[in-house]
């Protein structure tokens, strides 16, 4: 995780549960708490329906399953697909796979940057983009390949970046 | 009912990025305006072999491939072709002509890949169709779990994943160890930069993967199966659950598979971002809930495993072959490959090749067919100069050894490995120092911690690695390198550790001269590393198009509309973007 303690302490305050987040947490706990090896089932589960585990989730979900709160964190920080804040609408992962950077990746993160105006693993004031940098999205022979949400933009050029932000709202 | 014609539509990932869903919206449209629904079937399939120009379709009962499609052009081909007859001869594929070289189908051999592509992966029923789920049948109803492994020793399969474990060895292992409660694991973890086999094989013909766990849990005695696969994937994730579940319906899951006295299920878990989690003890861990921490073998999961229990891991690959190797038999596989390395391999192949994608050749083929016969040669027909094989803990393989035949051992004995089937290939104007501090960035970033010579080593070499491309390489530098590689190989618990050297280990040993250029001459002949080259502009061949200025990150970039630009070598972040946006090929690096 990249959040410094500050956010994280920050996010404890202002990220209760919504009613809607909390019935999906307990759809997913009431299928699989019982299962083998519930605790990063769980955790998988909340991460792709809701999108993040915040520390109130994190402790309800602790509670529910049963084990200590200090080994749900210590799963959490372990695998770097967990997040514990929401993101912007759209996520940017740019892929540093061998591929993509052999083609040009790192050119597009100076390029992506810029057009937002943020950093890597920031996200826009407006909220509407997050940028990141991923692993190997597995498109290597559209290298370099950019993923905005779930759309896979491939042989990307710096010069068309402005141009393909337009769409994502 | 019986269909006139059947229209596949590619739904891989980069016929997806270029459109494909709209192309088969339209598809349907113009199926339906033209009231040929009941006519024409519209399957979605996996890649169909030429993604790069995707969207790409193909017409049955004729085979006509249409490719670079719109939604305009998917309306216009079911009028012409399908009602009128007309094949549309513009929008067909047709061989790239500037290519003497044998189609690759020629030279591979499909056996993991046969139905990725020609079969829909969300319907049983396809994959039933090309003989799937006999080789269950025929080990449920005529083999005995004995006979079963033994095949499999006949056909002479090893490991898909890395290190090239005979898989019968693996299975007996599993089989005799005592315990009531077994498991078999399919490793899905496929992380290696650069490599995506297993991923079109989850996503293309997941019943092939199904089927062989199945014939592996009754040959060991598991009755509980689990799939590992990474969050990255979530095509794969979605298909395979898919699977899953259509084979339950059919009984091909569950109690009492075909009558017989053997019942097994399949259940998905997922990775959640850890590289480490490819490495089977920490993959339990993992789904046993825990951090996917590495742990001291023995005792191997054959005997110790999932929650203690004896446990068979095999990557999708081994797998997918099963099914074949029983309903073929194990000599038709073993006829395949070479002496010790038998049957196919897939391999991603991706970076610096005129034919970027997948690929499946017999064990033993050289590098330089896989690179030229296959792979159409380098880029822009630029010098070979590396092959990287086996991932982030595999080797950079040099020009010298173009004719050595890809298996298990040859690959080993200069220094890379086979890995999951990643094959990058560089060209003359890849900086294999950058290249090494690339994959020892990789590594540093996915160990997991627990071994200190991997987790602060590997940050140690990192950072020299850094130094010396960011142009303050110091003498002994190398020597250093070399004397942390071998404390972190001989001092970690688990692959990654163990194999984290390797890159910088295999470039020093054959692209040395390139570490001493950034070190003692400060220059990197490959114009790659940022500290140690120059943008320039080429005054006489500047159009003054201003694009280089637009797009300068840093604004290092002065000139008007019309006149030469100048970079300010003191602003420049050498990022090249300016060279990459250029019409006219003036900016170049000194």
């Amino acid at each position: 995780m990249s959040l410094s303690p500050e956010v994280e302490t920050q996010a404890t305050d202002t990220l209760a549960m919504s009613p809607e987040e909390k019935a999906t947490i307990d759809t997913i706990l009431a299928e699989n708490a019982g299962k083998p090896g519930a605790t990063m089932l769980v955790l998988t589960l909340v991460q792709e329906n809701v999108g993040y585990i915040s520390p109130p989730m994190q402790a309800y979900i602790a509670e529910a399953l049963d084990v200590p709160l200090s080994h749900l964190y210590g799963v959490l920080t372990f695998y770097s697909f967990f997040r514990m804040a929401p993101i912007g609408r759209h996520k940017i992962s740019i892929c540093l796979g061998t591929a993509c950077y052999v083609r040009g990746g790192p050119m597009l993160i100076e390029k992506f940057q810029q057009v937002l105006g943020i950093g890597m693993d920031q996200t826009t004031e407006d909220g509407r983009f997050t940028l990141e940098v991923c692993r190997c999205v597995g498109a290597c022979s559209q290298a370099p390949v950019v993923m905005i949400d779930d759309d896979i933009l491939g042989r990307v050029n710096p010069s068309d970046v402005a141009k393909l932000l337009r769409k994502y709202k | 009912m019986v269909y006139r014609a059947h229209i596949l539509i590619s739904g891989d990932a980069a016929c997806i990025a270029k459109g494909a869903r709209d192309v088969e919206a339209a598809l349907w449209e113009a199926v339906q305006e033209l009231n040929l629904k009941d006519e024409v079937q519209i399957l979605e399939v996996s890649s169909l072999g030429h993604s790069d120009q995707g969207p790409e379709i193909v017409i049955y009962p004729d085979g006509t491939d249409y490719v670079n499609l719109t939604p305009e052009d998917a309306k216009f081909i079911i009028e012409e072709h399908l009602l009128k007859g007309r094949p549309v001869e513009r929008l067909t594929y047709r061989e790239p002509p500037s290519l003497p070289l044998p189609p690759p189908s020629e030279k591979e051999v499909r056996v993991v890949l046969e139905n990725v592509g020609k079969i829909d992966p969300e319907n049983i029923e396809d994959y039933i169709a090309m003989d799937g789920y006999m080789a269950l049948g025929k080990v449920l109803g005529e083999m005995t779990p004995e006979e079963v492994i033994e095949e499999l020793k006949i056909s002479g399969l090893r490991g898909r994943g890395g290190a090239g474990f005979p898989t019968w060895l693996k299975w007996t292992l599993a089989r005799n160890a005592p315990g009531d409660m077994k498991y078999v694991i399919c490793n899905g973890d496929e992380g290696d930069p650069g490599a995506f086999m297993n991923r079109s094989v989850l996503e293309g013909d997941p019943h092939s993967v199904i089927e062989g766990m199945a014939i592996a849990a009754y040959a060991i005695g598991a009755s509980q199966g689990y799939f590992y696969v990474r969050a990255e994937y979530p095509i794969a994730i979605q298909t395979l659950r898919a699977a899953i579940k259509q084979a339950r319906d059919y009984g091909l899951l569950g109690e009492h598979i075909f009558g017989a006295d053997f019942s097994f299920d399949l259940e998905v878990r997922m990775g959640a971002g850890a590289f480490v989690c490819g490495e089977e003890t920490a993959l339990m861990q993992s789904i046993e809930g825990a951090r996917g921490m590495p742990r001291t073998r023995p005792p191997y999961p054959a005997t110790a495993g999932l929650w203690g229990n004896p446990t068979n891991i095999n990557n999708v690959e081994t797998y997918a072959n099963v099914p074949k190797i029983i309903h073929k038999g194990g000599s038709w596989f073993a006829s395949m490959g070479t002496d010790k390395s038998k049957g196919t391999k897939t391999f991603a192949i991706a970076g610096k090749v005129e034919r970027t994608g997948l690929i499946e050749v017999p064990l033993g083929m050289t590098i330089r067919e896989i690179v030229y016969d296959v792979g159409g040669g380098v880029l822009g027909g630029k010098k070979f100069k590396a092959v990287q094989t086996g991932g982030p803990m595999g080797g950079c393989i040099p020009e010298q050894y173009l004719d050595l035949p890809v298996d298990y051992e040859h690959l080993k004995e200069v220094g890379s490995m086979m890995g999951s089937g990643g094959f990058v290939v560089m060209d003359e104007d890849t900086c294999m120092v950058d290249i090494a501090r690339f994959f020892m960035e990789f590594t540093q970033d996915e160990s997991c911690g627990k071994c200190v010579p991997c987790r602060v080593g590997t940050r140690r070499m990192l950072e020299i690695l850094n130094r010396i491309c960011a142009g303050e390489g110091r003498p002994g530098d190398i020597e250093t390198l070399e004397e942390l590689a071998v404390y972190i190989r001989d001092g970690s618990l688990c692959g990654l550790g163990q194999g984290a050297p390797n890159p910088v280990l295999s470039t020093l040993q054959y692209f040395r001269d390139e570490y001493e250029a950034h070190i003692y001459d400060k220059t990197c002949p490959a114009k790659v590393c940022k500290g140690l080259i120059e943008y320039k502009i080429n005054p006489e061949a500047c159009i003054g198009c201003t694009r280089c200025a637009r797009n300068c990150p840093v604004n290092a970039i002065e000139g008007k509309p019309k006149q030469t630009h100048v970079i300010d070598a003191d602003i420049c972040i050498r990022c090249g973007v300016c060279k990459q946006v250029c019409p006219v090929d003036a900016v170049y690096v000194e």
